[in-house]
């Protein structure tokens, strides 16, 4: 499939020129192309932050939300329409910020949904704050004389909440991405996805060399069925591992654990109400 | 003590601590009760604890049919010692006072008709201080004429999940209650007359929450996801237990928030979809009705009130958040507000509500509170006849614009994966094809295209009850659950100069509120908050300000008697 199936006619992106989020999109639309996913079948699901905006740029669904909110919104699409493919997709504030106890919660449902996260440690955006995930000694207009709190760990926090699936990528690999994204989309349950991202106009510490400079990719020898290695990898902040940290197909998803599917798979929508049923249920009151 | 038989209903009125079974007595009492024949009401006040403290019920049993709180006691069964001075305002010389004597030792025959059963003693020589519970059902059933067999079917509906060991302990309980019962009545010491009716029978026993949760599922609902909270909790239970057998998905969610932004997901993806809370719960939901409200995708909302602000009293009644309900969310668009006040309405306009909020894409609320949740009584059944499921959902096409602009503002609503179409939904303003924009050109046709949608829902406002004729020189008015005393203090005055004016939709206003008001000499209103909510309302959108206020806002519902008092003074006065 041409991944140009994805593009949207005349759409004014607003993102800086330079930013990694056009090379997110684009290996985005390159991924679902080579997957051969038809628009019609997928959603993409997000909040506020110009992340957000990234479902406006690629055409198919869209539930474009509030800020930190995207990760219910998408746990319940799926939920009601299991046909569907779901793609959650924000930056770093939105959902480890604004949605940090939604993304808890969400771990813990394990919807098998696809979540995509833009993490250029700033707020883009609001023009310049720190996110969770700013570096100690990161300073802004806010953060005067810079960061001082413990940076969030995305991936530690998945892999203790018993992710099934947990990667970091980085967007200037946009190969390498293509790749771990291919298996998130594909796994069954929850698949988190941070990928490193220069923000070249906010973020001057940060940038396209130094994760250049400070990343490297997990190698062979390491097994993502591991979670206690897993865990260990996804504390190091020497250099910042990259690849697939942790993987556990152990875990049934929201969806399979959902009553309305025993016996019946069709989505909601399609289902009317028996109401020879509530009659009986409303006759049981006499 | 003899209760007066023309008056045809008795009041009796369990008291205990929280953890003693009062619930279960109620259950099983409420059920025997319209099982054999009598029309039944009952409502219950309790604290917010899981021991302790001091919890009472009310059940009331009549010849004609009754479905509110009254003040009176008739029956005291007093199963601590804190009943008495718990319900102390509302004990009369004319109120019985059955209990153990370890409860009632304390409180003076001169002041009280006591009467002294040795429950707890009974209780424990039958396997334990619980049983007392059941005794005392027992004695109840006994003296309300309810057939031993009857009761004793109850009992076993109710324990029958608890094992056969504990069904044969209460029942044995329930009939030593049943045989004091019996010689109370022998002895001449009490004799109630109610007459029976056979229609009661064939009528459902329910609540207010299983009345709005019935409409729900007539409604179509298929997705909810909540966050505990009283007084919603109960409905959010009632969903769950239904789930499996009406394809419904039931999601406890992890904060208000996340609960409304699943629902609002849920009925985007085809599925009709809401969430229950109360107050603060609702507080919390607030930015989601405006998401709602701008991506024109449905949500129902139940909004059980209770006492505010913040966490006020978690277990008592109130209605404070007609405001909260009416400008939640940033930014402007419709929205419809129902609040009914007996169980037909409840079931009606729940079921409605997921109609409506398919048709207009906007959220609809439920308002209830405490009281209306948890009052029992029994009623004709509930008709399905020409209830209908709308289908408001199409199928796209490839050239299809979620927000089309269109005359009535509605733009056709379809759902992602169904037809060759995508549906686009942005938080943000947005075009036609739903995408972002900050054309401000664009800007305020979408602003006119989803207000348009008023002037429909305008066409459909669910008017308001006259109860009484059309002659009036006093207008009584009223929303939600104050209809059940409004309605018995009329039926006790029987004044024709009076009538009562029910609103059952409050937002949007119905259009003949100003006339009916202008046409009355006087005008009342009685509410359950501190400021004259909806009196506020009515004045906004009418310029019609109402001659008197009574507002009740210490957490407990009005009774019969109260309204008949504002009621006779204001007409006098």
């Amino acid at each position: 499939m041409d991944p140009k199936v994805f593009d949207v006619e005349g759409a004014d992106i607003a993102w800086c020129p330079g930013c990694g989020d056009y090379s997110i999109l684009k290996t985005v639309k390159e991924t679902l192309s080579e997957m051969e996913i038809n628009p019609q079948e997928l959603v993409f699901v997000s909040g506020i932050g110009q992340a957000g905006k990234l479902p406006h740029y690629l055409k198919a669904n869209v539930f474009n939300g509030l800020h930190g909110r995207s990760l219910p919104v998408s746990t319940a699409i799926k939920a009601v329409n299991p046909e569907l493919i779901v793609i959650n997709v924000s930056g770093d504030g939105c959902t480890y910020g604004e949605g940090g106890n939604h993304f808890i919660h969400n771990i813990r449902r394990n919807p098998d949904i696809t979540n995509i996260v833009h993490n250029n440690m700033v707020y883009g955006l609001t023009k310049g704050q720190a996110s969770p995930t700013s570096q100690r000694d990161y300073s802004t207009p806010l953060q005067i004389n810079g960061v001082f709190l413990e940076p969030f760990n995305p991936l530690a926090i998945a892999i203790a909440l018993n992710a099934s699936f947990v990667a970091r990528a980085f967007s200037g690999d946009m190969k390498e991405t293509k790749e771990i994204l291919k298996k998130a989309i594909k796994h069954k349950g929850y698949a988190l996805i941070d990928i490193f991202q220069p923000c070249v106009t906010f973020n001057k510490v940060n940038t396209f060399q130094w994760f250049k400079n400070n990343t490297y990719y997990l190698d062979e020898s390491h097994d993502p069925y591991d979670r206690d290695e897993a865990f260990k990898r996804a504390t190091e902040s020497d250099k910042y591992p990259l690849g697939i940290f942790y993987m556990n197909s152990d875990n049934i998803t929201f969806e399979e654990g959902l009553d309305a599917y025993k016996t019946d798979k069709s989505p909601l929508y399609k289902r009317d109400i028996d109401m020879e049923k509530l009659k009986k249920l409303i006759d049981s009151k006499k | 003590m003899l209760i007066d038989s023309s008056r045809k209903d008795v009041s009796i009125v369990l008291c205990g601590e929280a953890g003693q079974g009062i619930q279960t007595v109620e259950t099983i009492l409420v059920k025997a009760i319209k099982k054999s024949g009598y029309n039944v009401f009952s409502t219950k006040e309790y604290m917010s604890r899981v021991r302790g403290g001091e919890n009472s019920t009310e059940i009331r049993v009549s010849s004609n049919r009754v479905f509110s709180y009254v003040d009176r006691i008739d029956i005291l069964l007093a199963l601590s010692e804190g009943a008495i001075p718990h319900l102390e305002n509302r004990i009369t010389s004319n109120t019985l006072v059955m209990g153990d004597e370890k409860h009632l030792k304390l409180f003076s025959q001169d002041k009280y008709d006591l009467l002294n059963i040795k429950l707890l003693e009974m209780a424990i020589e039958m396997g334990g201080a619980i049983f007392s519970n059941v005794i005392a059902a027992g004695i109840i059933a006994c003296i309300l004429n309810v057939p031993k067999s009857v009761f004793e079917s109850c009992i076993s509906e109710i324990f029958s999940r608890k094992g056969e060991e504990i069904v044969r302990k209460d029942t044995n309980a329930g009939i030593k209650g049943y045989e004091i019962g019996k010689e109370l009545v022998d002895s001449g010491r009490i004799d109630i007359q109610i007459e029976k009716n056979s229609e009661v029978l064939e009528e459902i026993l329910l609540d207010g929450t299983e009345a709005v949760g019935l409409g729900c599922i007539a409604g179509g609902c298929k997705f909810m996801a909540s966050y505990p909270m009283t007084p919603s909790t109960p409905l959010q239970v009632f969903m769950a237990a239904n789930s499996e057998e009406f394809d419904m998905i039931f999601e406890q969610a992890e904060d208000e928030i996340a609960a409304i932004n699943m629902a609002i997901g849920g009925f985007y993806a085809g599925a009709r979809s809401m969430v229950a809370t109360s107050g603060s719960g609702f507080a919390l939901m607030e930015e989601a009705v405006g998401l709602s409200g701008m991506i024109e995708t449905p949500v129902v909302i139940y909004i059980g009130q209770r006492p505010g602000p913040a966490v006020g009293l978690p277990t008592r009644t109130s209605q404070e958040d007609l405001n909260l309900a009416l400008y939640s969310g940033p930014g402007e668009f419709p929205r419809i507000i129902f609040a009914p006040g007996n169980f037909e309405d409840a079931f009606l306009l729940s079921q409605k509500a997921f109609n409506l909020a398919d048709r207009y894409q906007t959220p609809v609320f439920i308002l209830s509170d405490q009281y209306f949740a948890d009052v029992f009584y029994n009623q004709p059944t509930f008709d399905l006849e020409g209830l209908k499921v709308e289908d408001h959902i199409v199928e796209t096409n490839s050239n299809y614009k979620r927000y089309e602009i269109t005359v009535d503002g509605i733009s056709p609503r379809g759902i992602p994966g169904f037809g060759d179409g995508l549906v686009v939904v942005d938080s943000d303003e947005h075009d036609e094809m739903g995408h972002l924009t900050e054309d401000l050109d664009i800007r305020i046709k979408m602003v006119d295209k989803r207000l348009r949608k008023l002037k429909e829902i305008d066409k459909e406002i669910v008017p308001p009850e006259l109860l009484g004729g059309k002659e009036y020189k006093t207008l009584v008015i009223g929303w939600g659950s104050t209809y059940g005393p409004i309605k018995e203090a009329m039926c006790n005055l029987k004044d024709d100069n009076i009538s009562f004016l029910y609103f059952k939709q409050l937002y949007p206003l119905h259009h003949s509120t100003k006339e009916s008001l202008i046409q009355a000499e006087k005008t009342i209103i009685f509410e359950n908050n501190a400021q004259g909510q909806f009196a506020d309302l009515i004045k906004v959108k009418t310029g019609f300000e109402i001659d008197k206020k009574v507002l009740k806002y210490n957490g407990m519902p009005f009774s019969v008697e109260e309204v008949e008092k504002s009621l006779k003074e204001f007409t006098e006065g």
